[in-house]
């Protein structure tokens, strides 16, 4: 192409230059958002940041009374419900994804997967209310003796069976992102063309080496998803705030109560006495934030791999 | 017609593009026009000068940039970002460029492969989108269009009592004629038609055909077709294209019985495409 | 040894065919674990709060601490309130973007924003109610409707503008084309054509962030806060279902326990009942002569 050809460009009329104009500002709208969040509690933390430095995050001391705050139990009870969850929730994701895309029929899977979005739209106060009612007893009369009678002997499942603690917060919330893992991995396998596991079958491999091929290839996107599972698990309010046990303590046993980032944020944000006390609070949802910022761009990262190429 | 009278008629064919004081009879002129998608070459350097209520057919294999030239000409690669076009194009004399789009592609109609009628839209609805969209409300006159134009169409008879039922409830022949209609109602000087029938069974695609010799008197229209059958029913003049050039415009007669180039003679006599 | 040897030595076959039964049958099981609880979940909610729904759930006050009966009418309005409120901020900001993310996606920023949203859709919902809390529960200086609606708004936004960008793509290009080549202006056709094809996949996606924001309990417990009587002026603090049910489902008392049930059940039907109209729609809507 030569710089001195002419290049037809259609004049656009006024009222497309406002309206695409009008949307993008809307557009803009959202990303301005997401860094005001940012500043606005990196600023409303300033209070308790100066104070505490760095030691807020490794502190395990959380007492309003005397105006001290570290968060160390609540960034603990976090990551291990959250990675529990992921543990117990993975596997069962994978082969819940490759039931419904790879061998029940067609007829059923559609009602199926429609149960299964509803499922997940189920607000997460309602999980965390069946939680206290149902499961956790189910877990302090049943899960719990056995597993202390069989695994005792670990450190994760001696103490006191409450029913409520990490261990069932851990379940829930399994329960909770299980869906949106396999919605993902199913969208990932769909994304994986058939040709690939005809071509498996062709050379004589049994259907689970062809699923086998077909889920290494899609690794990446299942990552994804899982990081997408553990980005919604470390976010859950509501159902952990209502089974985790609410206590600030760092305990090695699973059937401990202990406490969660947003949890505590939820129990005391609205009754916080002095300005450190919210400041420390706003620090822990700054913390909550950044992380669960970096999991999902991670998560969709790994997805966006995947299914662009298709 | 002797060979005499269309020596005559080709002399006047140059005299056309030689003459400046017959340019009236110029509808569209391409100066080296040329498509590119990203650093790929769509068309390149297209020179034509497509002549007033005329039909010209635009033939070639596929891929040749037919449709790329056809839809440079209602300026329709807007909405392919990554297009560039490069050159001039004339509508009626007029550089392209001092139209808006908006004003300009009520000029230049449009229509597409597959019909496309709006979904959401009844028959009625469809013969007068292009009006009611731009804000013509008043029943009386809308009537009259809808009616004037589905029976320039050739599909009154077959639509009247079913006006007000969805479009997309008519067949694939029908829908491409109410999408004609449609095209027709805002008035155009020149329609361009891309592939018109090759989503039609036969009896559909002669009704179109037999439409496209009707609008002739009224319109300028273009036509792209695969089918060079088709080119030679319904058009007046042939171009071919290949590889992204013109290799060959003239009379369509001259086009597939006698043409200059080889290439040309190659397609038209079906070795390769 | 090559891949085809393995896979035809006589020795292996034995052992693959069991392999493929364990693994099969395995996912079978984990297709069942994961329906399960959900299932289980969804009709014990069902059948304690439809037991314990009553007229006076829907017409009621809450009752003082200790006596029985009374309602969630308070709440139910005030949840009504909140999502309208939500509904203002969001739906305008969701639609809008979306268009801009599927209309003019040629360039970088509209990557950007549509992982932006991506990301937005995935920030914790008790961050966002901090969030209101900060821009307006501070400078009001009290707890109120506003700022509880306001939340909702947000997190609304990822959702609507996923769904609009998804239906606007669903929408075939030709169809812009056609009304293009008629001489509209673009942006006439992407109101006046486009939008209005996509129309009812957009209301429904809008309906199913309602539904969501309707059951939203965390942002709501520093920014609308609750109200155990009736409060209709949205710069005041007022009830919410989801809210009123977490208060009752921690409190020790039996009847109260009961009405939140019914609460959770009122959420659930509705959840359903958009899913299914979401399903509904969704599936009638593109699989015509488009």
């Amino acid at each position: 192409m030569e710089e001195s050809r002419i290049e037809i460009k259609s004049k656009k009329k006024l009222g497309d230059i406002l309206f695409e104009n009008l949307t993008l500002i809307f557009a803009l709208m959202i990303v301005g958002l997401v860094v005001f969040i940012s500043i606005e509690m990196y600023i409303d933390s300033a209070e308790s940041r100066e104070r505490f430095g760095l030691g807020f995050i490794f502190s395990s001391n959380w007492d309003p009374v005397k105006e001290e705050f570290g968060a160390l139990p609540f960034i603990f009870g976090t990551i291990v419900s959250s990675l529990l969850a992921l543990l117990i929730s993975l596997p069962v994701s994978i082969g819940a994804a490759v039931f419904l895309s790879e061998i029940v029929h067609k007829s059923v899977r559609t009602p199926i997967s429609f149960l299964i979005e509803i499922l997940a739209a189920i607000p997460s106060i309602i999980y965390g209310f069946w939680g206290i009612f149902v499961f956790a007893p189910f877990m302090r009369n049943t899960v719990q003796p056995i597993l202390q009678s069989t695994l005792g002997f670990l450190p994760f499942f001696k103490g006191t069976m409450y029913g409520t603690g990490l261990l069932t917060a851990g379940i829930i919330l399994a329960i909770m992102i299980t869906p949106i893992i396999s919605a993902i991995t199913r969208d990932v396998l769909k994304a994986i063309p058939v040709s690939q596991r005809e071509a498996a079958y062709a050379l004589g491999a049994t259907k689970w080496e062809a699923i086998k091929m077909a889920l290494l290839n899609a690794r990446s996107g299942i990552l994804g998803g899982a990081v997408l599972g553990l980005g919604r698990a470390i976010g859950e309010t509501m159902a952990v705030t209502m089974v985790i046990g609410n206590k600030a303590q760092i305990m090695a046993s699973l059937f401990e109560p202990a406490y969660s980032m947003a949890s505590v944020i939820a129990n005391e944000f609205a009754e916080a006495s002095g300005s450190l006390h919210v400041s420390s609070l706003i620090e822990v949802g700054f913390i909550l934030f950044g992380v669960t910022f970096i999991i999902n761009s991670l998560a969709r990262l790994l997805i966006y791999s995947v299914t662009r190429k298709a | 017609m002797t060979e005499e009278t269309e020596e005559i008629e080709d002399k006047e064919e140059i005299e056309i593009s030689e003459e400046s004081d017959k340019e009236s009879k110029i509808a569209i002129q391409t100066i080296d026009l040329s498509v590119y998608f990203d650093e790929r070459k769509g068309i390149e350097n297209i020179n034509m000068k497509v002549r007033k209520n005329r039909v010209t057919a635009i033939i070639g294999p596929s891929g040749c940039g037919k449709s790329t030239f056809l839809r440079s000409l209602n300026l329709m690669h807007d909405m392919t970002p990554k297009a560039r076009v490069f050159g001039e194009i004339f509508i009626h004399g007029e550089n392209i460029t001092n139209y808006n789009s908006v004003d300009m592609r009520k000029k230049v109609g449009m229509v597409f492969q597959k019909p496309n009628p709006f979904p959401t839209m009844s028959v009625y609805d469809n013969v007068i989108a292009g009006l009611k969209l731009n804000g013509m409300t008043k029943k009386s006159i809308l009537d009259e269009i809808v009616e004037k134009n589905l029976k320039h169409s050739g599909l009154w008879e077959e639509v009247k009592d079913r006006l007000k039922s969805p479009a997309v409830s008519l067949s694939g022949g029908q829908q491409q004629r109410l999408c004609i209609a449609r095209t027709i109602s805002v008035n155009p000087e020149i329609i361009l038609m891309d592939e018109p029938t090759s989503a039609l069974d036969p009896i559909s695609t002669s009704k179109i055909e037999e439409l496209i010799f009707n609008l002739k008197s009224d319109y300028t229209i273009v036509i792209v077709t695969h089918n060079m059958q088709q080119a030679a029913r319904v058009s007046d003049q042939t171009a071919f294209f290949y590889l992204g050039n013109l290799i060959e415009f003239s009379k369509t007669r001259r086009m597939f019985t006698n043409p200059k180039e080889k290439l040309t003679e190659e397609y038209v006599t079906g070795k390769f495409g | 040894m090559t891949a085809e040897s393995v896979l035809k030595s006589p020795k292996n076959l034995k052992r693959r065919k069991i392999m493929n039964s364990v693994m099969i049958s395995l996912c079978i099981a984990a297709g069942f674990i994961t329906i399960v609880p959900l299932i289980y979940i969804f009709f014990y909610t069902t059948q304690s709060g439809i037991s314990s729904l009553n007229l006076d759930f829907f017409t009621q006050l809450p009752k003082p601490v200790g006596e029985e009966g009374g309602g969630m009418a308070n709440a139910i309005v005030g949840s009504l309130i909140l999502i309208t409120i939500g509904g203002i901020i969001g739906i305008p900001v969701g639609v809008l973007s979306g268009i801009y993310i599927s209309e003019y996606s040629k360039n970088v920023l509209s990557t950007i924003v549509k992982f932006i949203t991506d990301i937005l859709s995935g920030v914790p919902s008790i961050i966002i109610g901090i969030f209101a809390y900060g821009v307006i529960v501070i400078p009001m200086q009290r707890f109120s409707a506003l700022a509880g609606g306001f939340a909702l708004g947000i997190l609304m936004i990822p959702t609507v503008a996923k769904i609009t960008e998804e239906m606007l793509r669903l929408v075939p290009q030709s169809l812009r084309e056609a009304s293009l080549a008629l001489g509209v202006s673009r942006w006439k056709t992407t109101l006046r054509v486009v939008l209005t094809t996509a129309s009812s996949g957009i209301v429904t996606g809008i309906l199913l962030a309602i539904a969501r924001a309707a059951g939203e309990t965390a942002p709501l417990l520093f920014t609308s806060f609750g109200n155990v009587y009736w409060q209709t002026n949205i710069d005041e603090p007022m009830a919410a279902l989801p809210l009123q049910i977490f208060t009752y489902a921690i409190s020790p008392f039996d009847d109260w326990h009961r009405q939140a049930w019914a609460g959770a059940f009122v959420l659930i039907f509705l959840v359903f009942i958009v899913n299914l109209l979401v399903r509904f729609v969704t599936r009638n809507k593109f699989s015509g002569n488009l």
